[in-house]
């Protein structure tokens, strides 16, 4: 950051790496999970990792941060072989790792976290004045700006990665490894993150970046690998990449990172679903919203914003306090999801593992559970007509597993938001509301679950589609309602709606704070 | 799990490919548990002649009827996610309303009223937990605790003796050399692994305790699910309460304190996840085996009662840190 550390760097910048990989391979069971792969990262810089699902990006990250040890090949810190048992020896040669699952004592505070296990302390007892001091010192070279006394659980999941940030910095790290640091995050917390990112490559510390957005390598990075079925493809400089070079890379042949071509917003279809003036405490706030028959109506606004209730409230997962919902003009009452399910209203909620899924059981069992009922009789399941219903799904919906029979949690993440898919659709309902339906899914799958998007309104459904990522909703809905503070603010149709208008409704006021 | 099926309408070439697909998707791992019986049985054969007898089976699962009932029922809620602590507890009170009602009424009106009163209080157990929203560890325990102040305040503290001698049948009786309690308990599990493995019902047991708030968005009643696993539960202590006060033709307060842990030991013995949404009841009826003949043994082989509790306690430790190992997390 500053002048004097760039100098000091200079005197005793060493020409090898600061971290090789070489022909690293690792398996689990049969598959091959990485494959000969070498590495080299510079010491203070931006190193990414790009690739589809289950490339072996993660695992690459994991043997680096030792979390997970080889079967085959080496690693070298500043040119000498290392061998770590656990992430413990990783981080004692300066190597700390974050992932999206927050490692952090959630009652403790800022400066417990951070200095957590090496505290300053005389005979046991911890020298208070000594940890603001040591905090301090890390807070301003950094220039993170974190409040040392508040507790970290009531920070959001951004906040907390900055805390990891330091945490890492205050154990001496020289190379942090990054594994979707961005995933659970706004599109403003990401781009401070990534500015964080930059500010610690400035000053002298490496960054390896896991991450699928491409956009987000390309702006940050210094030099992006990509990794295919296990296997290094190549290692460039980021300057040289586009996002489609990355993604022929990543897939091995040209698939356009465009939408399907969208069908024409159905002009005087009736109106299935109908919101009038729902509230739900604390978040939301008199949403009024209506959506056709065949119409995909896009739900934008940042994280917090209220998207999420909204869909819940629709579907009954959360009682509403007030507001009316209607269908097909007839107000209905609904009291939760079953009876949403009733009235043909089906929610792909947000979080699979936590909402959508039962991870451990077999995909067949997690396909028919909504509608366990039609392959049953007077209350025992027909398993015959339960794994025809099974392979039928399978194949209609293009599901890659093992066998139905395996635990839907072995699946790719795609395979399983395929599989939350399979499971509503059966019912082939009037009203589909998908939260976040591509999220942490590999582009393959993601294209395949736009045009299923797109073909189920073709067919006469009304879609809610709720996602993170701007380009989708633009990409897909006929008509974008943008939610700040849990109200809608505003409302676009597919031709006037840009990124700009969206982000401009949805930060408005906020963009100051 | 994958129990064999019957489905008499399929050709053979059609069964053979479903048999192989099967065959393929068992894991051996998931039957550790089972070889360790399977050697532990061999082991005793050779080393008694007098274990492997009809006479010494029998007396095996008589002996361990009544808390092999409670296993298997902890071992539904257990899939289900939940615990039920109250089963000692229960045993107790069911135990104390049969002789109470059998001093009262008739001993079958006994009987049979405190095989219904589990029923009621395991469905108290269901209604607590769901309406108050309080983990089933801590509900549970309260309840237990409830339970028995009401065993003390039917008893008054006395031990209740039933003198009509007809009480005491159901403990007597034996069909093709298996006493009614073994029956009861067989019978009993095997309708309990049918709703399990067969019903819908099953089926939404196993999705609540793998992921509640997935089954709820998936239109799925969960606290009425865990409440029945709660009433499962129930009916178990009173089938059991029934069978140890018909055995001594008598009931006291305290005749269950205790068995819960042990019920729980034997179903997480078999090998069901203390997580939920994973296990089985043939393996809550495989793990009360495994404590029954590890004790049976010891008195055939004159182990010395001063080391049992120990070696138990062991044995189940490693059984448990085994089966872990073995399977895939």
């Amino acid at each position: 950051m500053s002048t004097a550390t760039a100098t000091e760097q200079g005197t005793h910048r060493a020409p090898r790496p600061l971290l090789e990989v070489r022909n690293v391979s690792k398996h689990f069971g049969g598959v091959q999970a990485v494959i000969d792969a070498s590495l080299s990262l510079a010491a203070g810089g931006v190193h990414g990792l790009a690739g589809e699902n289950g490339a072996g990006k993660s695992t690459l990250g994991k043997i680096i941060a030792g979390a997970l040890a080889p079967d085959r090949g080496e690693l070298l810190v500043d040119g000498v072989p290392v061998r770590f048992r656990a992430p413990r020896d990783a981080l004692a040669a300066g190597i700390a790792v974050i992932t999206q699952e927050i490692a952090l004592v959630p009652n403790a505070t800022i400066e417990e976290n951070v200095l957590l296990g090496i505290e300053p302390a005389a005979a046991g007892i911890l020298r208070r004045r000594r940890l603001r001091q040591r905090f301090d010192e890390l807070n301003e070279r950094t220039g993170l700006g974190l409040a040392p006394g508040t507790t970290v659980k009531t920070l959001r999941v951004a906040a907390q990665q900055t805390v990891e940030v330091l945490r890492a910095i205050a154990r001496g790290a020289r190379l942090i490894v990054m594994d979707e640091p961005t995933a659970a995050l706004t599109r403003d917390e990401a781009e401070r993150l990534l500015e964080i990112i930059r500010r610690l490559a400035a000053d002298g510390t490496s960054v390896l970046l896991i991450s699928h957005y491409l956009e987000e390598l390309l702006s940050v990075c210094d030099t992006i690998t990509v990794m295919r079925d296990g296997r290094i493809v190549r290692t460039g400089q980021a300057g040289e990449e586009t996002p489609q070079s990355l993604v022929k890379a990543m897939i091995g042949r040209d698939l356009a990172l465009e939408y399907p071509p969208q069908t024409p917003a159905p002009a005087r279809s009736p109106v299935v679903l109908e919101a009038r003036g729902i509230n739900r405490a604390p978040v939301v706030h008199d949403v009024s919203l209506s959506i056709r028959a065949g119409e995909i109506v896009g739900l934008a606004g940042l994280v917090g914003s209220g998207r999420t209730e909204v869909a819940r409230a629709l579907f009954g997962a959360d009682r509403i306090d007030s507001g009316e919902i209607l269908l097909d003009g007839a107000p209905v009452h609904i009291r939760g999801p079953r009876q949403a399910a009733r009235h043909g209203i089906v929610m792909l909620p947000e979080s699979r593992k936590e909402q959508g899924l039962v991870m451990l059981r077999p995909v067949r069992e997690n396909l028919t559970l909504a509608t366990l009922d039609r392959v049953a009789n007077a209350g025992f399941v027909n398993r015959r007509r339960e794994r025809a219903r099974t392979d039928e799904l399978v194949g209609e919906y293009d599901i890659r597993a093992p066998s139905g029979d395996s635990p839907v949690g072995t699946l790719s993440g795609g395979n399983q938001q395929k599989t939350l898919f399979a499971k509503w659709l059966v019912r082939t309902p009037r009203v589909l509301i998908a939260d976040e339906p591509t999220r942490g899914v590999d582009v393959g799958a993601k294209r395949q679950i736009h045009e299923l998007i797109g073909r189920l309104a073709q067919g006469g459904m009304a879609v809610l589609l709720i996602s993170s990522e701007l380009e989708e909703v633009l990409g897909l809905a006929h008509r974008v309602l943008v939610l700040r503070r849990g109200r809608i603010v505003a409302e676009y149709s597919s031709e006037e709606a840009t990124m700009e208008r969206v982000l401009a409704s949805a930060f408005a006021s906020e963009a100051a704070a | 799990m994958n129990t064999t099926t019957r489905e008499p309408e399929t050709t053979t070439a059609e069964s053979m490919r479903t048999l192989r697909r099967r065959l393929l998707a068992v894991d051996v791992r998931d039957f550790g548990i089972l070889a360790a019986f399977v050697v532990l049985v061999i082991t005793l054969s050779i080393a008694s002649s007098n274990f492997l007898t009809t006479g010494n089976l029998s007396n095996i699962l008589d002996q361990w009827a009544a808390l092999g009932l409670l296993a298997i029922g902890e071992t539904v809620c257990i899939i289900a996610g939940v615990f039920d602590l109250s089963v000692g507890a229960m045993v107790s009170v069911t135990a104390v309303v049969a002789a109470k009602m059998a001093i009262a009424t008739s001993p079958t009106i006994g009987l049979i009223a405190g095989v219904l009163a589990g029923v009621g209080l395991g469905m108290v157990n269901g209604v607590v937990i769901h309406f108050t929203r309080i983990n089933s560890f801590i509900g549970t325990l309260a309840t237990s605790i409830v339970y028995s102040g009401v065993a003390i305040v039917i008893t008054g503290g006395n031990i209740v003796t039933v003198d009509d001698t007809s009480f005491g049948t159901v403990g007597q009786n034996s069909v093709l050399g298996i006493t009614d309690p073994g029956w009861i308990f067989i019978i009993f599990t095997l309708l309990a692994a049918g709703l399990m493995a067969r019903t819908t019902f099953g089926r939404y047991v196993y999705a609540v305790g793998g992921n509640a708030e997935a089954s709820r968005l998936s239109g799925i009643r969960v606290g009425a699910i865990r409440g029945s696993c709660f009433a499962i539960s129930g009916l178990a202590a009173g089938l059991a309460g029934m069978l140890l006060a018909s055995r001594t033709q008598s009931a006291q307060a305290d005749l269950g304190t205790g068995l819960e842990l042990t019920a729980i030991a034997a179903a997480v013995v078999g090998g069901t996840s203390i997580f939920g949404g994973d296990g089985a009841v043939w393996r809550g009826f495989l793990g009360v085996m495994l404590l029954a003949v590890i004790g049976n043994g010891f008195d055939l082989l004159n182990v010395s009662t001063t080391y049992q509790q120990m070696v138990y306690g062991l044995l189940i430790l490693i059984a448990v840190a085994a089966d872990q190992l073995l399977r895939r997390r």
